[in-house]
């Protein structure tokens, strides 16, 4: 059932997906976009795989990603947490206007 | 054509045009509604992949978690304003810099995914993986789970204290 679309269609998607992600990353300048393209980016690789552990007939690649999922929880509350810190001292959740450690 | 390529062409249009709307919408709160449509998607795939647990999981984690955190994030560091003087994006110089950069991963990735000749294994019966997920849980990765757990508490407790107006 699950062979009827071939693995390949799968892989080309997470690629695709991954690369949206990596846009996202490069040229946005507000930290929130930033997060989700983070976001996508795990996600195509989480897709990755699932669709590997499903062709192989093993459980273990599901559990990996399980284990991504919750460092992306923990990921987002922490990152979250940091850009509420930034627009309460700076007034901007821009990361090209927060350069105090640039000189 | 059958139901399969259907359900799949469908859950792939809407993860791709709704990831492209995460990172070129104008508007944050779009942006934000649009990843909710991509891990809907992304969850469905899960569904056409019999990756029935991590597909609730997605669900439960993703939408119900962190989406959630992303959009209180959004509502609490937008300009009251809601005036944005500059664009969203970054200069022309970094503009290009990052199409050669995605450009290479792009190419990368997808000569990589379709030159190479992938193997599977015969198809499984369909069962549920619950069971199998919680055996492996509890046995072989019981330590990557404890990890993960104690991650979880410290990340949290750590994210209070960050966010706490002191």
């Amino acid at each position: 059932m699950i062979q009827q679309i071939p693995l390949e269609y799968y892989l080309l998607l997470s690629a695709v997906l991954f690369t949206i992600g990596t846009v996202g990353v490069l040229t946005r300048r507000n930290a929130i976009i930033i997060f989700m393209s983070i976001e996508l980016m795990l996600n195509a690789v989480n897709l990755t795989f699932v669709g590997f552990a499903s062709f192989m007939g093993n459980n273990a690649g599901q559990l990996f990603v399980f284990f991504v999922m919750s460092v992306a929880a923990a990921e987002a509350a922490i990152g979250l947490a940091i850009v509420l810190a930034l627009f309460r001292a700076k007034k901007t959740v821009y990361v090209d206007e927060v350069n105090l450690l640039k000189w | 054509m059958n139901w399969f390529d259907i359900i799949f062409y469908g859950f792939a249009l809407i993860v791709v045009v709704s990831a492209a709307g995460v990172v070129f919408s104008k508007k944050l709160i779009t942006s934000a509604f649009s990843l909710l449509f991509t891990f809907f998607g992304v969850a469905g795939l899960y569904v056409l992949l019999n990756a029935d647990f991590i597909a609730v999981t997605q669900i439960m984690v993703y939408i119900g978690g962190i989406l959630v955190l992303i959009i209180f994030g959004v509502m609490l560091t937008s300009r009251i304003t809601g005036v944005e003087i500059k664009q969203g994006t970054t200069g022309k110089y970094q503009y290009a810099l990052a199409g050669i950069i995605t450009a290479i991963i792009a190419v990368f990735l997808i000569v990589m995914y379709s030159s190479v000749q992938w193997l599977s294994a015969p198809a499984p019966e369909v069962t549920g993986t619950v069971k199998g997920i919680g055996t492996l849980l509890m046995t072989e990765y019981f330590l990557a789970f404890q990890v993960a757990a104690v991650l979880l508490l410290v990340a949290f407790i750590g994210a209070a204290k960050i966010a706490k107006k002191d």
